[in-house]
């Protein structure tokens, strides 16, 4: 079947099958940055977001998405020119093996685009979806705090301030 | 001369890939005609296969190949990615007659689609013969059990008529003679689970044959030369006719220091003649994959009154599951290692890895440690209590220190006898001071409150080691280019922790360039030259041994040129910032030198290669504080705060040093409260999946402190020593005692759950009540 939406701001058509998801979809369009940990919902490393929403795609039909809005990773920023969520991470070491990074990174933006000043508990609940093994979630969470500064203007988007 | 680079927070030289989801891991990437393969796995937890019929599967269209134990040699090996020969049983086969555990592997497809690939699995017809199955370790050992191993061609196996893949056994001094001159005796039994590494990337390869036949793996692996080797052995092709690639990997831990997918999806491509990918799912992950060894810990511990061990005796029954790898290895660090912290004249270790038909165990970080110092330091705790010394101070009282030598380390070594050990950097007192001071331990300790809350605080001391002594070798190559950046080529295998950017950093600190000029590429058994891989705390210690050398060897041939080049002694020339710098301030770019090595005069390609091992071990230390409130009413413990103080030796990266610490604390603290996979009455694992196996979220997570003490390790490059396991060994033991603390109750087992809290207070309730 075929469906409509927009990927990263552009106006896409794919085809799809019936059962695919849209982690499957977007892997098989090669949108590798969005990660498979568990396909069961329950790791945040196939985070993407649908409509403002983050959302795991690993339990998501591809067809649900049509006519809406997704924004992967591959949409957040790019290597010459990083989000200041994803500046933050590298700054300060948040991502390790990187695997869950992609669904680190989305699941962030979602918060920061609704709540730009987010109290560290804020942060950490909204980062909860997203499993990591490597970083005890110390350095991602204090680059989400970073970012939020750097976002409202009042970080001065400060290299590694070490 | 102070460091320009090393000691600095230099950001990953991967980080910009990772964090725009460009990583290049296994799975992203494909090639035309990918086969999708799956394996069939056991539903039974002993079982022979007496017929077993795959016509079915071989007739549905779109199946490429399906492989059964019919259809493959017997190759006997191990699982495990050590050095050779491998210390460790010679126990598995690629497909065998026989089942050993539920997930066991019974054959294996690959098709056009994944769903093909199912369906074909489900043709597969096979009779078993259902055997009496070994759950517990204990009674396996008894000489009328079943035989998990009762086939004849398998080797290494220390006894198959008990089921004991390993035994071991050490002693320093004599602890008859120890306990006799002790004061007090205390004697425990400690329990610790399976747990599991869960990398967020689980298992996965994807293998072709390229232009001249030869089968090329891509594979999410700690160990791509070990993995090469016993691949051929298995598959019965010369190592030069395998490569191993090793993309970014999404995390092991120690689970992907195993061979468990790379040998039949090799065996797949060969029979189809077509790329095929074989991943794990998360299940599987959780049923065939490694856990770390469960053990029964028995530890007798003899001390006089003024708080001074005579005799330790560490007496461990671990179930390895069905299969050996690092059975004994294992072993010997949970005696090696926690039984070394503290100074003792008499110490006695024994361990026996008994087989049963639960899940596999194998590597994992700590390997072998978490449980020891769970006992060890839960012991200690209550030694001090006995004797009503602070348990801080009965750690002082007895650790170990600078210039002290590690016998029991030497006698047990690592699968062969160890080296003589001697002390030569510590910084544990300090580790102690700043911590305790860091978690408040002086105002928080034993002020419990009144409830329903209750707190408490806990301490652990630790040491790890660095590298396997006399064993691992790491390598590296370096090249210099046209513009005076350098390609560095290293077969050790960042899993995330950042070697790759330790590397470059030392490169740059020794080059004078910037880290951004070094271009590193690990790994690929084809282009980068050998290293034992990423195990054993080993990657920095050992592989940065040797990039320093090569970089020290790449700067000679530099300098050479370019004191032709100014006209200098090249005693005289200093790097700096690109350049090569005379006193007078005549000077050439490293441009400039690449290019007349390449094209003006006596060229040559400026490169060089090095390799690194050593005899020394030098352990790293920590001291790890938590502090609880656990909550009467519900059982539950909440970890408020975890502090770690750890001696690195000097730290090349600080962030990232932190990054290890940090991560190893959250498994260390599911390991203390939350994590425990749990089987059924048949052997089935009952909670593979992220909801009923609970690892830590950052909800879940403690405010968490960490402090670097810097020492300098003398055989260390630039003082370094290790840091990537030492972190996960205290949260278990300084959690317990912090709950002790709270509680009044020692807990022996783990993880401490609401439930092990809620029975104990309910059965203290009743004393309370008389008292
Ligand atoms: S892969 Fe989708 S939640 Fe884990
Ligand atoms: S960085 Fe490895 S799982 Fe998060």
């Amino acid at each position: 079947m075929d469906i409509h939406f927009t990927l990263n701001g552009e106006p896409v058509r794919w085809e799809v099958a019936p059962g695919e998801t849209l982690l499957e979809a977007l892997r098989a369009h090669s949108f590798y940055g969005v990660k498979d940990g568990c396909s069961t919902g329950d790791c945040g490393a196939c985070a993407v977001i649908v409509d403002g929403n983050p959302r795991n795609s690993c339990v998501m039909f591809a067809f649900q998405v049509q006519g809406r809005t997704v924004l992967t990773i591959e949409g957040i920023g790019n290597p010459d020119k990083l989000h200041p969520i994803q500046q933050a991470f590298l700054d300060l070491g948040a991502a390790q093996c990187g695997y869950c990074t992609p669904g680190m990174i989305v699941t962030a933006k979602a918060l920061l685009d609704r709540v730009p000043d987010p109290t560290p508990d804020q942060i950490r609940e909204a980062l909860s979806s997203t499993l990591c093994r490597c970083t005890g979630y110390v350095k991602p969470a204090e680059a989400v705090m970073q970012a939020a500064k750097v976002l409202k203007g009042d970080g001065h988007g400060a290299k590694n301030p070490r | 001369m102070e460091p320009r680079i090393l000691g600095k927070g230099v950001s990953k030289v991967d980080g910009v890939k990772l964090v725009t989801g460009r990583g290049g891991f296994t799975d992203d990437f494909a090639i035309p005609g990918m086969l999708y393969a799956r394996t069939l796995p056991s539903p039974h937890a002993h079982a022979r296969i007496l017929r077993i019929d795959a016509s079915k599967a071989r007739a549905l269209q779109g199946v490429r190949a399906v492989l059964t134990h019919e259809d493959v040699p017997r190759i006997p090996f191990t699982t495990a990615g050590q050095g050779y020969p491998e210390p460790s049983p010679y126990d598995s086969v690629l497909l065998d007659r026989k089942v050993r555990f539920v997930g066991d592997r019974v054959a294996a497809v690959a098709a056009d689609t994944l769903a093909i690939a199912e369906r074909a699995l489900s043709l597969i017809d096979v009779e078993y013969e259902p055997l009496p199955a070994l759950f517990d370790p204990e009674k396996a050992m008894e000489p009328d059990a079943p035989k998990v191993h009762d086939e004849k061609d398998t080797t290494g196996i220390h006894d198959r008529t008990r089921n004991l893949a390993a035994s071991v056994e050490a002693q320093v001094g004599n602890v008859e003679q120890g306990f006799a001159a002790a004061d007090l005796i205390l004697e425990r039994t400690y329990r610790v689970p399976h747990v599991q590494q869960v990398p967020l990337e689980p298992h996965i390869c994807i293998s072709y044959l390229d232009e001249d036949g030869r089968l090329v793996i891509r594979t999410s692996t700690q160990v791509p030369f070990h993995c090469r080797r016993t691949v051929a052995r298995i598959l019965g092709l010369p190592v030069g006719r395998i490569r191993i690639i090793k993309p970014r990997v999404g995390g092991g831990f120690g689970a992907k220091q195993e061979i468990l997918l790379e040998d039949i999806c090799g065996a797949l491509t060969l029979a189809a003649k077509r790329p095929v990918r074989l991943a794990m799912t998360r299940e599987e992950e959780f049923s065939r994959s490694r856990t770390r060894h469960p053990q029964v810990i028995r530890l007798k511990t003899g001390v006089t009154k003024e708080g001074k061990l005579t005799a330790n005796e560490m007496t461990v029954v671990a179930n390895t599951g069905a299969y050996g790898g690092h059975a004994l290895t294992v072993q010997c660090c949970t005696g090696s290692k926690p039984l070394s912290l503290y100074k003792c004249p008499h110490v006695k270790y024994q361990a026996h890895a008994v087989y049963t038909n639960l899940a596999v165990a194998g590597a994992y970080r700590g390997y072998g440690c978490p449980q020891g110092y769970f006992a060890v330091e839960s012991q200690m705790d209550e030694l001090a209590q006995a004797l009503q010394l602070d348990p801080i101070e009965i750690r002082k009282r007895n650790m170990v220190g600078l210039g002290d030598s590690l016998p029991m380390a030497e006698v047990l070594g690592e699968g062969k006898e160890g080296f003589h050990q001697k002390i030569e950097s510590c910084g544990l007192s300090t580790c102690i001071e700043k911590g305790a001071h860091a978690i408040g331990w002086s105002e928080k300790r034993g002020k419990p409150g009144r409830g329903p809350i209750l707190r408490g605080v806990g301490a652990a001391c630790l040491m790890q080691g660095s590298a396997i002594p006399g064993v691992d070798m790491g390598s590296a190559y370096i090249k210099i280019n046209d513009d005076g950046s350098f390609n560095l080529q290293v077969g050790a295998t960042d899993l995330g922790g950042g070697s790759d950017t330790i590397f470059a950093q030392i490169t740059a600190e020794v080059l004078g360039i910037s880290p951004e000029q070094v271009v590193v590429y690990s790994s690929d058994t084809d282009l980068t030259p050998f290293d034992k891989g990423a195990y054993a705390s080993s990657t920095i210690y050992i592989t940065g041994g040797a990039v320093k050398k090569v970089a020290e060897l790449i700067g000679e041939q530099i300098v050479k040129v370019a004191s032709g080049l100014l006209s200098r002694n090249q005693s005289d020339l200093r790097f700096n910032d690109g350049s090569v710098v005379a006193p007078d301030g005549a000077s050439v770019t490293l441009a400039q030198v690449a290019q007349h090595s390449f094209y003006t005069q006596d060229q040559f390609q400026i490169q060089a290669t090095a390799s690194h091992m050593s005899y020394a071990c030098p352990p790293p230390f920590a001291a790890q504080f938590a502090e609880v409130e656990v909550d009467a009413g519900t059982g539950l413990v909440r970890v408020v705060k975890f502090v770690t103080a750890v001696d690195c030796g000097k730290v090349l990266n600080p962030p990232l040093a932190e990054g290890q610490i940090e991560g190893a604390v959250a498994q260390g603290l599911g390991y203390a409260l939350t994590e425990e996979l749990r089987f059924d009455e048949k052997g089935r694992i009952v909670n593979p999946n992220f909801t009923d196996y609970k690892i830590f979220t950052a909800r879940d997570m403690p405010e968490m402190k960490t402090i670097l003490v810097e020492t300098h390790e003398p055989t260390g490059p630039f003082g370094a020593k290790s840091v990537a396991e030492i972190g996960i060994n205290g949260p278990a033991p300084a959690v317990a005692n912090a709950v002790f603390d709270a509680l009044g109750i020692r807990f022996l087992e783990l993880p401490i759950t609401p439930e092990k809290i809620l029975k104990a207070l309910k059965e203290r309730a009743p004393q309370e009540a008389i008292a």
